[in-house]
């Protein structure tokens, strides 16, 4: 039975078991005070007819592949099990494909046909077996629970306990979220670290990870020196922040200090669709549009631009930053309390000199933080970067010449790569830690600031 | 007055004018940042347009096509497999020599045959399939130009230039002038490109596998992430006590809300490939990560719907003996729900313009057939204006703009259902 139709009909039992509960309530409740009502009895029953079953399948399916493989690789005769681990990994690949009738590498052997057929036959008495033990469960834990309706039952307490538990539950995902974040890149940077030092990671000047197929190859040892993709990561975030923070606070001031309130209420929703548009699409207008640009320009001034400069992709990260930083800064411009304002209109000053003296300064922090948001984006970003940003690591801060990224590594270096312990896919989640870390000190630091700010005029 | 009064006057009134004039310049650059940037958006937008509104229309020529049974269908039986092994592309090239009797030297055929693109027949062979009795008519059609041809006419390879500099030779251009000039050249509506998948020949590559490759995934990320954004809403905002616990949960919420999305496609690699061993390329894992990546903008837009419910609402409601879970599932809920849902939209625009985590976990594949399931490979619509952006031919340049235009009209629709939904039902208390 595939796993569908066992959850199909568990969800199936649960609507059974609620009618159930549902019924038994009314009728056990005739004439006498009942605690809750009939809806909770038959929430209570069916809670406990699928929860304990769902949870089963999980684990189950959890538990399911590795018990299998371990099971199908003790019948592979012992001279394919001293096989290293990968090559173990492929031949287990070959069985599973013979069983999913797909195409196989090669002609297989007669042990490979033995252990996909015995791969099948646990397949199913598997699938059988989940299927019997899950209904079963359902099924006593709803008779079980089915008997404990009665009018002077707590149901609704229950009911909501649980619900509370699943909701708090949910609430944990976030958390999970980041711890998973961290320990998945964690792990992976580990294995790196083992193959290339930290410290010629960190402080290496020269970044080529195109390591050889052979080791005799010439220039085969690739070098992972880190710097470089730094150095292309700030320039083009530089450039990319020098454009949107002016741009972007000014008309921040000008929307939310000058504007009436039709082009206000035209504005805002406008900044929030411009915010929304996919980084790829910018991507392609920098690579297409902007770098062509720039470069007939840079000719026309007798400059040589190169067709991927970091001055391109910088400009178009700005240009996508801009609504932004607007929106957050017209946010917390908008937080500074009116009092301070008429104050400074009392004594007589000019609006400009408001902004300037009064309303800036007081909502500097928040807008700091803003800026910090803005700067982790800009350092993250990625589609605009892969699509006009180089792939040579240079080590330049002439914003004419191309440069690469962090972000444009990881992604060249996982395209298409399924080889996970070679340092150069590693690589990737050396810089995604980096990366991860950097962005989160960030943010932390500019939430704070922004949280902070905020308390102070609530 | 004395003298000291006037001198003091005089430079107020000097300040003033110094001050206003400073008011001038702060005001206008403020509207000059204003109009820089709907500068930029605007020639942003005007390129995009230019550069993809021609690719709706598509060069075709018009052919008298033989259908000879002779050579279609031997034995006469119209059996679907006699059918479709026929030559069809054969026939095509046979009205196009027709139409050229005097082409005579091979490397010349050849060069009159590529004006009709490869997919052409294919398509024709279908239209028998789907009707057999037109076996033995002579069919005139429009059939598929292929994309030079079709840079040609829409003006991107310059007529004018030396042969050796455009990808149409004199002979061709020869011909496709003979057949402009007899009205057997024509744009015909791109229907390919709303229903086709991803294809090698830009004149035959359509935008719909990908299409249904986003909406799938974004059927994932919906029914992951609503309900579990809402939960975590609810828990926060209304049973949460206020301790170092719930603090980290929200402090790690926003935080999410800024990890640059490569991280999550780094997490969903490891994750959900390496170690649960779910399929690369399908839609199931590209959903299981934007579920991640949306759900604090779900939370955060499920929480502020709470907490606009005013407390009047549950004061009530506990008044006459709700317990605290009815007061809210009963009478919080239903009022924020419109709230939610805004919040969810604007989360699902987001997921489906994103792209970066998605070349992480395989979503970079060239996909011709339409995925049918969550497991299916398949690809996403902005990744394939990625794929396409990253093609040498110049047809994809106006293909990918198209591809752009309708990834933006989808965003645009979400969008403004989004602020609809806020405009129908926000309540101010």
């Amino acid at each position: 039975m595939p796993s569908s139709t066992v959850l199909m009909a568990l969800l199936a039992m649960t609507a059974v078991a609620y009618l159930l509960g549902r019924r038994r309530s009314v009728a056990t409740g005739r004439g006498v005070r009942v605690h809750s009502l009939p809806g909770y009895h038959g929430s209570y029953v069916a809670i406990w007819c699928a929860l304990p079953a769902l949870v089963l399948f999980c684990l189950w399916q959890l538990a399911e592949p590795g018990f299998i493989r371990s099971q199908v690789l003790a019948t592979l005769p012992q001279a394919m099990l001293d096989l290293p681990e990968a090559e173990l990994g492929l031949v287990y690949n070959d069985i599973r494909n013979l069983v999913e009738g797909n195409i196989v590498s090669g002609e297989p052997t007669d042990e490979i046909l033995a252990a996909a057929s015995h791969y099948m036959s646990l397949q199913r008495i598997s699938d059988l077996g989940v299927a019997l033990v899950v209904l079963l469960v359902g099924l006593t834990a709803l008779g079980w629970a089915l008997r404990r309706v009665e009018p002077g039952f707590r149901a609704r307490n229950k009911v909501e306990l649980t619900t509370r538990m699943l909701l708090m539950a949910a609430s944990t995902v976030a958390i999970f979220t980041t711890i998973g974040i961290f320990l998945s890149v964690l792990f992976e940077a580990l294995r790196f670290f083992q193959q290339v030092s930290p410290l010629e990671f960190l402080f290496g000047l020269s970044w080529s990870p195109q390591t050889a197929i052979r080791p005799d190859q010439v220039g085969s040892s690739g070098a992972f020196g880190a710097v470089p993709l730094f150095a292309g990561t700030l320039l083009i975030s530089g450039i990319a922040m020098s454009v949107a923070v002016p741009v972007g606070l000014m008309s921040a001031i000008y929307l939310s200090e000058y504007a009436n309130s039709r082009v206000r209420s035209f504005a805002k929703p406008m900044l929030e669709v411009l915010a929304g548009i996919p980084t790829v699409v910018y991507g392609y207008f920098a690579a297409l549009t902007v770098a062509p640009l720039l470069r007939g320009f840079g000719e026309g001034l007798g400059l040589s631009v190169s067709s991927e400069s970091a001055l391109g992709a910088g400009l178009v990260m700005g240009i996508m930053i801009i609504p932004f930083v607007s929106s957050l800064s017209d946010d917390v411009i908008k937080a500074v309390p009116h009092e301070l304002r008429d104050g400074s209109y009392g004594l007589g000053a000019t609006r400009s000199e408001t902004i300037r003296l009064v309303v800036l300064p007081a909502a500097l922090p928040g807008i700091v933080g803003g800026i910090l948001l803005a700067a982790s984006r800009a350092i993250g970003e990625t589609m605009i970067v892969v699509m006009a940003a180089g792939l040579a690591a240079n080590l330049t801060v002439n914003p004419l010449e191309a440069v690469t990224t962090v972000t444009v590594q990881i992604v060249t270096l996982l395209i298409g790569d399924q080889e996970f312990d070679s340092a150069k896919t590693l690589a990737a989640f050396a810089l995604g830690l980096l990366l991860f870390l950097t962005t989160l000190v960030l943010n932390i630091v500019a939430l704070r600031v922004v949280r902070r700010y905020r308390e102070q005029y609530e | 007055m004395s003298s000291h009064a006037q001198d003091v006057k005089e430079r107020v009134a000097r300040g003033i004018a110094r001050r206003y004039r400073h008011e001038r310049n702060f005001r206008l650059a403020g509207l000059g940042a204003v109009l820089l940037g709907m500068a930029f958006h605007t020639f942003f937008f005007f390129t995009l347009v230019g550069n993809g509104y021609t690719a709706f229309l598509q060069t075709h020529f018009l052919l008298d096509v033989e259908l000879t049974a002779a050579s279609i269908d031997p034995d006469g039986e119209r059996d679907a497999q006699t059918l479709g092994r026929a030559d069809y592309q054969g026939l095509i090239r046979d009205a196009l020599r027709a139409r050229f009797p005097e082409v005579e030297n091979r490397s010349d055929l050849r060069e009159l045959f590529a004006l009709v693109s490869p997919g052409a027949g294919f398509e024709l062979r279908n239209q028998v399939l789907a009707s057999p009795e037109l076996v033995g008519e002579t069919l005139r059609q429009w059939f598929v130009a292929d994309d030079d041809v079709d840079m040609l006419i829409k003006g991107h390879i310059d007529r004018a230039a030396e042969e050796s500099q455009r990808r149409i030779s004199d002979r061709q251009l020869a011909w496709i002038e003979q057949l402009e000039a007899d009205g057997s050249v024509g744009r015909q509506f791109n229907h390919r490109f709303f229903t086709a998948g991803d294809s090698r020949d830009p004149e035959m590559a359509g935008i719909w596998s990908a299409v249904v490759g986003s909406f799938l995934m974004l059927l994932v990320t919906l029914a992951l992430s609503f309900p579990l954004g809402v939960a975590t809403a609810i828990y926060l905002e209304e049973f949460a006590p206020k301790n170092r616990w719930t603090d980290l949960i929200e402090v790690n919420i926003n935080n999410l809300a800024a990890v640059p999305s490569i991280v999550f496609g780094l997490l969903g690699l490891a994750l959900f490939i390496n170690i649960f061993g779910l399929p690369r390329s399908a839609p199931v894992v590209g959903g299981l990560v934007l579920t991640l990546m949306t759900l604090p903008v779900v939370i955060i837009a499920a929480r502020a719907a709470l907490m606009s419910v005013p407390p009047s609402i549950r004061e009530a409601a506990l008044g006459v003996g709700a317990s605290r879970m009815q007061t809210i599932f009963h009478h919080v809920i239903p009022l924020a729900v419109p709230g939610m849902l805004t919040g969810t939209i604007i989360g699902m625009a987001r997921a489906l313009g994103e792209s970066a985590p998605l070349l992480m976990i395989g979503m970079v594949a060239f996909i011709v057939d339409v995925p049918e399931s969550p497991l299916d490979p398949a690809t996403a619509l902005p990744v394939q204006v990625y794929l396409w952006a990253d093609s040498p031919e110049r047809a994809f340049v106006e293909r990918t703009s198209a591809a752009i235009l309708v990834l933006l009209a989808f965003l645009l629709l979400m969008n403004a259902a989004a602020i609809l939904l806020r405009k129908r039902f926000e309540r101010r208390w």
